[in-house]
């Protein structure tokens, strides 16, 4: 008799509260925002495609699925993955981040021509130039994106690493020390 | 010219302190009591002790090579001996060997190790492991030898203390008894008022120690020589051992006063059970406890209370373990709530205003 | 219990072995023999690097200004003795990384022979700012290890009518002892600064703290200051960090500077007993800053001492000075060794910020072997900005650097206090600088992607626009043909 009871009133009990829990979704349902929008904000926008996406849209949505990891991104980094991740919800493990191997683009003033077309190809006008004369990179304004690199007739532009200076030189995380193998 | 030399963040020179220093030092402090303690229950008492304390280190090797570390410098911090010698300290004297095995296991794998090991735990590993056994086996953890002091003809020998630890107690009625606290309890519940009760009583046998209790929990004295030895060595801070007593002071006094005959007295509480090794050992963990003042003088209250209302209403006599394992499991909220303030901001954390000339 | 209800003066703060005996007990060495070549780096301060205005090959006489001050916060840097510009060019700079920077190499001749300098009668009489201007031209800074140019903090305090001005001789580092030495043996031109300093701040009010590990010192000064009502010398408790501004301005004045403000915002600001030497030295004298004393020891060095040396000095030559066994020392550190930095090798330059030189042994240092946190909560008790490091590192170890921000991270001062109590010898300070550079270097990188997303936008709107106009253009080219065309037709038919 007790088990009946209590198994009636457990029944009754859930359904009441599933009830509850399907109304409550019905009615204070959350419109979603447009995530694929803030995400492609999020994203450089250089349409790279080192994500393996076509462009930087593609990308955005393929997150937005959850089809794509928040580390996606190379040229963002662990601090865009960190936006994605929070902008998603996601726990992010950033040991895995692999940091984008910093890289601007130099012209070489031996070789350049001052062919001009560089510059015409440049997303972000980091090239500053005039016909027949020596072009400029602005390395903070490149985005490494390489696309001078491969229209350079003469391969004078040339991706370099950027030097770290006193400035940009920061510490390094302290290891933590190796705990060994178990020969003890 | 000297080169090639590494970058290293200062301070480059440091206190000198370690994490075992702080270990042995606490252990140190505890000699006295155990000593006495071993002293006064026998070859028994010694033979559970050595088996709870080399099951503890025994079973921290297990782990931590189970984990593929190499085990020596984590046995060399100490923390395994520590967390034994305190389980051994808390366990009936004459409890059967196993008790002592189980414990230390309870306390290292279940209590520390699952958690991360060293310093990631949630609760006193040695409590969770001393309530763990009340729980589990009732009986032997309330079986309290008299007093029976080595080399007295009476005591149990060499030979005759093995039987007691490995084979377990024949005559349990001639040689078991009560604690002070149990007693009292059982007589309340006989409706029998505290004058009758404690005719017998000697505060100051209990004070030094002379009485059934656990291991090293009976010498009020030596715990508190030894607690105050720490403090002022600077290993633990008065915080948490004066919030706790002052409280169980407090409102033993407050009962005390308003109904003598059925609320025991401070002294009875302070010299009692668990009281002084919970307060300058158990309680103080570093590990497990909050860590500003202001945290650990709550902390401790909260223990104090636990411990006096257990004692009190509860259905156990003493209830230091559980009020413990219940403050440990309040202190990140304390940890959460209760911040020093940082410097130029106040206590919410935001900047403090310019002071008006 | 008290102090739980009235709020603490000092907070935190940790006393370590002194070592101060072995330097402290001897007078300032000035004999220093002057070195060959000098290194001066452009930016010795806080603030925009010194812009050059000698050329390679220019002889210059001590006390010439070599590089001029860019903008408001940037000092100049002069010429600390005589002789010919070698060299303008990066070199390595007094850093843990060594990375290069822009020096001046400066070839002795050995005649040290000085410029001709103008000195005021009586500076009591020159307007206050005329004070600012003089202090900085000669290119002082902060010498305490701030290096905050000291005309800018000037200036600021008379801006702020500040009340009180605060003269740090605590010199809580361990080791350190050029401030005591100095107060011992230049008390007077130190008193002379530091009223010179009140005059260009219309201060009414100046208290020199000292800390009460320097007995000799403290009489010096308060001798000195005897004549001067307006100065006040007093001694406050041993207790690292009590030199901390922040920390001696709450002690001194019981007040508390809230944070992002600066000192002045609460009327008192605070200099350093080397900064009010060099005041003394610039207005009477017309002496730029161009050497100072600096605190040599460790226990790698034979003839531990105070040693005055031109600024651009290197180390390798002070070594060679006080008998340093390069074989025995095991980390070179500029500064003292709480909050100083671990130099790759000695062959960097000494600089206006270098109170020290610290040639240490393996024993001396810090036993680096790391265990796990126990939660012993020594690094909360000792933090004197009452912070959580425990807390934070746990954070940070696990790269959550916005929680570790949320709980105080850019209030971490890097004193040292928590890694020099820590039993576990888990390098805290490390992590806090290693997470201070990343949350940087994130914004940094948030901040260029952001321009560039603007460059990249703008480019395309331009593009855009470039594309609409050649539309246009070609519809009307197209439109003016087709007109052309139809007059053409409409003209042809009136002549048929």
């Amino acid at each position: 008799m007790y088990v009946i009871s209590a198994i009636f009133s457990l029944t009754l009990l859930g359904l009441f509260l599933g009830f509850l829990l399907a109304i409550a979704g019905k009615y204070l349902k959350v419109e979603s925002s447009p995530i694929v929008d803030e995400l492609e904000s999020l994203l450089p926008g250089s349409q790279c495609g080192q994500c393996g996406f076509p462009g930087c849209r593609p990308a955005a949505e393929a997150l937005a699925e959850g089809k794509a990891p928040a580390t996606i991104c190379p040229p963002g980094g662990s601090a865009l993955a960190n936006q994605i991740a929070a902008l998603l919800g996601l726990d992010l493990d950033l040991s895995e981040v692999k940091e984008p191997e910093l890289l601007v683009a130099r012209v070489s003033e031996a070789t350049c021509t001052g062919c001009t077309r560089c510059f015409k190809v440049c997303p972000t006008d980091a090239i500053i130039g005039a016909p027949k004369q020596i072009h400029v990179v602005v390395a903070d304004a490149c985005i490494a994106c390489k696309k001078c690199v491969d229209v350079c007739p003469t391969e004078c532009l040339q991706m370099h690493p950027i030097e770290v200076t006193l400035r940009s030189w920061r510490w390094a995380k302290p290891v933590l020390p190796e705990t060994g193998n178990a020969l003890c | 010219m000297i080169t090639h030399l590494k970058p290293a963040s200062g301070a480059h020179v440091g206190a000198k302190s370690s994490v075992s220093f702080i270990m042995w030092q606490v252990m140190l402090a505890l000699l006295p009591a155990t000593v006495f303690g071993i002293w006064c229950f026998g070859w028994p008492a010694l033979n559970l002790f050595v088996i709870t304390v080399s099951s503890a280190v025994l079973f921290e090797v297990i782990c931590i090579r189970m984990a593929g570390r190499v085990a020596k410098p984590v046995i060399m911090d100490g923390s395994a001996m520590l967390t034994g010698w305190l389980l051994a300290m808390t366990l009936p004297p004459w409890s059967p060997w196993w008790i002592g095995v189980v414990g230390s296991g309870l306390a290292i794998i279940l209590g520390k190790q699952v958690y991360g090991g060293l310093g990631q735990n949630l609760f006193n590993p040695a409590m969770l492991a001393r309530v763990a056994l009340l729980i589990s086996f009732p009986i032997e953890m309330t079986t309290w030898s008299n007093v029976s002091p080595l080399f007295f003809s009476q005591s149990p020998g060499i030979t005759e203390s093995w039987h007691i630890t490995f084979m377990g107690l024949d005559n349990i009625d001639a040689v078991t008894g009560a604690t002070t606290l149990g007693y009292i309890k059982t007589e309340f519940s006989q409706n029998h008022l505290l004058a009758d009760i404690l005719k017998d009583y000697s505060g100051l046998l209990n004070f030094i120690g002379w009485t059934r209790g656990s291991l090293g929990e009976t010498s009020t004295l030596l715990l508190a020589l030894g607690g105050a030895w720490l403090i002022r060595r600077g290993i633990i801070q008065w915080y948490i051992p004066i919030s706790l007593l002052l409280t169980v002071t407090m409102f033993a006094s407050v009962f005390h006063m308003v109904d003598n005959q059925h609320y025991i007295s401070p002294m009875i509480h302070l010299n009692s059970g668990a009281m002084m090794c919970v307060a300058f050992f158990i309680a103080t963990d570093y590990v497990t406890s909050p860590n500003t003042p202001t945290g650990q003088i709550v902390f401790g209250a909260g223990c104090g209370l636990l411990i006096f209302v257990i004692r009190t209403w509860g259905s156990y006599p003493e209830g230091a373990g559980f009020a413990v394992l219940l403050m440990n499991a309040a202190t990140p909220l304390i940890d959460h709530y209760i911040r020093p303030r940082i410097y130029g901001r106040d206590r919410k954390g935001r900047p403090l205003e310019i002071p008006k000339p | 219990m008290l102090s739980f209800f009235k709020k603490p003066l000092i907070r935190g703060g940790v006393h370590a072995e002194e070592h101060k005996a072995a330097t402290a007990t001897q007078a300032i060495v000035y004999n220093f023999p002057l070195p060959k070549k000098l290194y001066i780096p452009l930016q010795q301060h806080v603030g925009k690097p010194a812009e050059p205005l000698i050329r390679v090959g220019d002889k210059v006489l001590k006390g010439q200004l070599l590089a001029y001050s860019q903008g408001v916060i940037s000092a100049p840097v002069h010429a600390p003795s005589s002789g010919i510009i070698l060299d303008v060019n990066d070199y390595p700079a007094p850093h843990p990384s060594a990375l290069p920077i822009r020096m001046i190499v400066l070839e002795t001749d050995g005649k040290d022979k000085w410029i001709t300098t103008e000195v005021p009668i009586d500076p009591f009489l020159l307007e206050p700012e005329d004070i600012s201007l003089r202090v900085g031209a000669a290119g002082i800074v902060g010498l305490g290890g701030a290096t905050f140019p000291t005309a800018v903090k000037l200036n600021m305090g008379r801006d702020n009518h500040v009340d009180t001005l605060i003269i740090n001789g605590s010199e809580c580092e361990p080791y350190l002892s050029c401030d005591d030495r100095l107060m011992q043996e230049r008390a007077e031109e130190i008193i002379d600064g530091v009223r010179l300093m009140l005059h260009g701040m219309r201060s009414e009010k100046a208290v020199v703290a000292i800390e009460d590990n320097k007995p000799q010192a403290y009489l010096a000064m308060h001798t000195a200051a005897l004549p001067y009502p307006t100065i006040q010398v007093i001694q406050i408790p041993t207790r690292y960090p009590m030199g901390w501004d922040r920390q001696l301005i709450r002690y001194v004045t019981g007040k508390e500077v809230p944070v992002g403000c600066r000192s002045s915002e609460i009327g008192v600001t605070i200099h350093n007993v080397g900064t009010a030497y060099a005041v003394h030295k610039a207005i009477r004298h017309g002496q730029p800053l161009l050497s100072r004393v600096i605190t040599v020891a460790g226990g790698a060095v034979k003839r531990p001492m105070n040693i005055e040396v031109p600024l651009g000095t290197l180390i390798s030559e002070l070594f060679n000075f006080c008998e340093v066994n390069t074989e025995t020392t095991a980390r070179i550190v500029m500064g003292g060794p709480m909050m100083g930095e671990s130099l790759p090798h000695s062959g960097l330059p000494t600089v206006k910020a270098t109170s020290g030189i610290l040639a240490l042994t393996a024993s001396e240092l810090k036993n680096t072997e790391e265990q796990p946190c126990i939660r012993c909560a020594a690094c909360v008790s000792v933090c004197p900005a009452g912070l959580r490091p425990l807390d934070m590192a746990n954070n940070i170890r696990v790269n959550q650097l916005d929680a570790a921000v949320d709980i105080g991270l850019k209030d971490c001062i890097s004193c040292g206090c928590c890694s020099y109590i820590c039993p576990s010898n888990i390098p805290l300070v490390q992590y806090f600088k290693y997470a201070s550079g990343e949350v940087m270097a994130r914004q940094q990188a948030q901040h260029k992607a952001e321009q560039n997303k603007r460059l990249m936008d703008a480019r395309n709107a331009r593009m855009e626009r470039i594309a609409q106009q050649q539309r246009e253009e070609e519809q009307a080219r197209l439109a003016a043909k087709a007109e052309r065309e139809r007059l053409k037709a409409a003209e042809q038919e009136v002549v048929a």
